[in-house]
């Protein structure tokens, strides 16, 4: 993985001390709270319902063993011993006290860690693919672009106070696991037909109140371009993005407003002038920084270990594990494992600090001493050689690590919601334990297949619920907790954005609902079919019927609609 | 009189900054004397009378208004003051680089209205040259944001070569 240079240290370290100073000013009164808001957010710290909440970057996805274990040590001296996964592949601390932030920041700068521009109006951190370096169907790594960016966008002095946050997402696999259509810029990574790389460029996607699909703007843009053209985006929207209105402020609203062309033609003009300037990338440089993700020694092994497949063969529930967890790997004889953070009882994403340490051992042992985060909120192990499987398997069991259900109904993405998150209108972490309870059977889990299932506690959307099969969004009737129920939401190639169903539902219905849902499912499915496909085929009105029987629904839910900015 | 951050050094300043008022128009304010920053508005209306009344012209962009107005003229300007109503709104960070990088503005560039210590370092590498801080701010605390980094990664106007082609320059010397 990327390792800091002296510059890239010494930026960091720059950044503690600027931070430090700024509360510094604060305590002394030398800075008001408003003053103080936009930076200390551009440092990942928020003020939250319970107090302070600081949002750690993990620049797309990738950790150290090391800098897990400084997670862990973190976790310990300056919170309650647990972290929490994020949809952005940060981490967020729950519990820190707002004196105590600089000497975190400082932690975590001695490991190449920081919490830069995990928050505020700025571009945040870059996300991409888990798989990213091992996939069978990439067709060149992602992670030297990410870095490029991230580089690119740390502290960028014309873009630090955008009209809105600005998240950008890059693909380059033939399925798209990063779900680059709900980014303000989602990069697909291709090839032209001269063999060149390059990028379509997706603009405009979001989620939140007004969720939307990115859309192309531009079919192929040489690599060497990538940041120039960029800064024209990012320069049209810093002008004429709105500022009057927070709630339409996101540059999908102004892509909208111009419509698609109007916009495209814009940034090309914008571009006319930076095209081929100084902040055209040579080869040399995207060489320089792929060199940091060469993959590791692996060694050379038959494709099918003989050990392995007999375990597979004779231990069910090792197998059941296989079946979910265990991904291809590019090399014969790797696999890339994902460890579930999805356990009955535990909150979705959330990770102890013995399970960070468990982790980092597992990493260190297994897998080259890296590690990834999902956006789905687990972990993944990218370098396992399958006859470690068994062991790995064994290990994580005891951390809680190895429940076989990812894919499936309970590898819920759930947002921290009303526990915890001052903007949220309903708590989200109570509805994935009912529904972890109501499905607690895992041959149940097997037969119902692949699903998603994701819970946002407001319209912020932080859990996603709009790109799954089925969403369930927090709204607030009355100072009452409800919840707003969509269906046929899709991430990947054929991102869709779900559906409601009709009138909010009280947290007890819930897993009801889903039930009913999941049983029209199973009655109507023909061989083959997972949910969204016979959703597809037969359409919402069966589910839609079926989750209302018996139900008096006649007031209709006055829901919500107002996406809220962070504090 | 005032005070302010110009090439990283407090200095007295008697620059005013004239703003239209409830019922005044651009064509028939009052231009007072001299030195002054005038409103876009004032200058498009009044530009012959503005070049033959003062020697060392000044106007000033609110953060809405376009950098495109004034290149035909750059080079007869003194001063451009960039507006920040809010320190939040960000669009004077692109009005400072366009008038600097795509018109080749090479006088003065002065942030007006909510500056702030913290955003010194950004409004610098934009091609700001002289910041009149909010009043109730001191300055000497202040001339600290402006070093705040020694390094940078992307181009600016102070530095044009990003940090890659640098990087590369030196691994190749
Ligand atoms: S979706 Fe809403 S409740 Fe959930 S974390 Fe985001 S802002 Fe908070």
């Amino acid at each position: 993985m990327y390792r800091y240079d002296r510059t890239d240290q010494q930026i960091i370290d720059q950044r503690v001390a600027q931070y430090r100073d700024q509360i510094r000013r604060h305590l002394a009164g030398q800075l008001s709270t408003d003053e103080l808001r936009p930076l200390r957010l551009q440092n990942g710290l928020y003020i939250q319902r319970h107090g302070p909440m600081l949002r750690i970057a993990i620049p797309y996805g990738m950790l150290s063993a090391t800098q897990l274990r400084k997670l862990a040590e973190i976790s310990r001296r300056y919170d309650r011993s647990v972290g929490h996964f994020t949809t952005r592949q940060n981490m967020q601390l729950n519990w820190p006290k707002f004196e105590e932030t600089p000497d975190i920041l400082a932690e975590l700068a001695s490991v190449e860690m920081h919490a830069v521009q995990t928050s505020g109006n700025c571009v945040r951190n870059i996300t991409t693919d888990q798989f990213a370096g091992v996939a069978p169907d990439e067709l060149t790594d992602p992670r030297p672009y990410c870095e490029l960016l991230r580089q690119w966008s740390t502290f960028h002095p014309e873009f630090a106070f955008l009209p809105r946050k600005f998240k950008i997402a890059v693909n380059a696999a033939t399925a798209d696991r990063a779900v680059i259509r709900a980014h303000d810029i989602g990069l697909d990574l291709i090839r032209d037909d001269s063999g060149e790389i390059g990028f379509r460029v997706f603009v405009g996607g979001g989620l939140g109140r007004t969720p939307i699909l990115g859309k192309m703007v531009r079919e192929f843009l040489p690599r060497r371009h990538m940041l120039s053209y960029l800064e024209a985006i990012l320069r049209v929207y810093n002008r004429y993005g709105r500022r009057d209105n927070m709630y339409k402020a996101r540059i999908k609203i102004l892509v909208q407003a111009l419509g698609i062309e109007d916009f495209g033609r814009q940034i090309e003009e914008e571009w006319s002038y930076q095209q081929d300037g100084p902040s055209t990338v040579p080869d040399e440089e995207f060489e320089r920084i792929a060199r940091h993700f060469d993959p590791p020694a692996r060694e050379t092994l038959p494709a099918e270990d003989a050990l392995h497949a007999a375990r597979f063969r004779n231990d069910r529930a090792f197998a059941n594990w296989v079946r979910r967890c265990v991904h291809a790997h590019r090399t014969p004889g790797y696999a890339a494992v994902t460890l579930s953070l999805k356990a009955p009882g535990a909150a979705p994403g959330d990770i102890t600090e013995a399970q960070m340490i468990a982790v980092a051992d597992l990493a260190e042992r297994f897998s080259f001493g890296e590690l990834r985060v999902t956006h789905e909120q687990n972990i993944v192990l990218a370098d396992v050689r399958q006859r470690d499987l068994h062991e790995v398997w064994q290990i994580a069991r005891r951390q809680r690590l190895a429940t076989a259900n990812i894919g499936l109904l309970t590898d819920m993405i759930c947002c921290p919601g009303g526990d915890l998150c001052a903007l949220a209108n309903a708590r989200s972490v109570p509805i994935a334990a009912a529904v972890n309870e109501k499905f607690d059977d895992l041959d149940y889990l097997y037969d119902i297949g692949d699903i998603s299932l994701n819970i946002s506690g407001c319209m912020n959307s932080c859990g996603h619920h709009h790109v799954a099969n089925i969403g369930i969004l927090g709204v607030d009737k009355n100072d009452e907790e409800w919840y707003q129920i969509t269906v046929g939401g899709q991430q990947g190639n054929t991102a869709t954005i779900g559906k409601v169903i009709g009138p909010s539902f009280y947290a007890q219905e819930v897993p009801e609902v889903i039930e009913a849902l999941i049983s029209v499912y199973l009655e109507q499915r023909t061989p083959g079919e997972r949910f969204i496909d016979t959703l597809q085929r037969i359409g919402l009105d069966p589910f839609k019927a079926r989750a209302y029987v018996g139900r008096d629904r006649r007031r209709s839910a006055k829901v919500e609609t107002r996406e809220l900015v962070n504090a | 009189m005032p005070r302010i951050i110009k090439h990283h050094q407090i200095v007295d300043d008697p620059w005013q900054i004239l703003t239209l008022t409830d019922g005044e128009t651009p064509g028939t304010v009052a231009l007072p004397a001299a030195p002054v920053l005038l409103p876009l508005a004032v200058w498009l209306a009044r530009r012959d009378e503005i070049l033959a009344r003062y020697q060392q012209p000044g106007v000033w962009l609110d953060s809405d208004e376009d950098p495109e107005a004034l290149a035909g003229d750059i080079a007869r300007l003194t001063v451009i003051g960039v507006n920040f109503p809010k320190f939040t709104d960000g669009r004077g960070y692109s009005s400072a680089r366009l008038l600097r990088e795509r018109y080749h503005y090479a006088g003065e560039i002065r942030a007006i209205g909510d500056v702030l210590q913290d955003q010194l370092f950004f409004m610098r590498r934009c091609g700001i040259d002289a910041y009149a801080l909010r009043p109730d701010k001191n300055l000497e605390q202040a001339l600290a944001g402006l070093s705040v980094f020694s390094e940078t990664y992307q181009a600016g106007v102070d530095q044009p070569q990003p940090l890659f082609l640098r990087r590369l320059t030196e691994a190749t010397a």
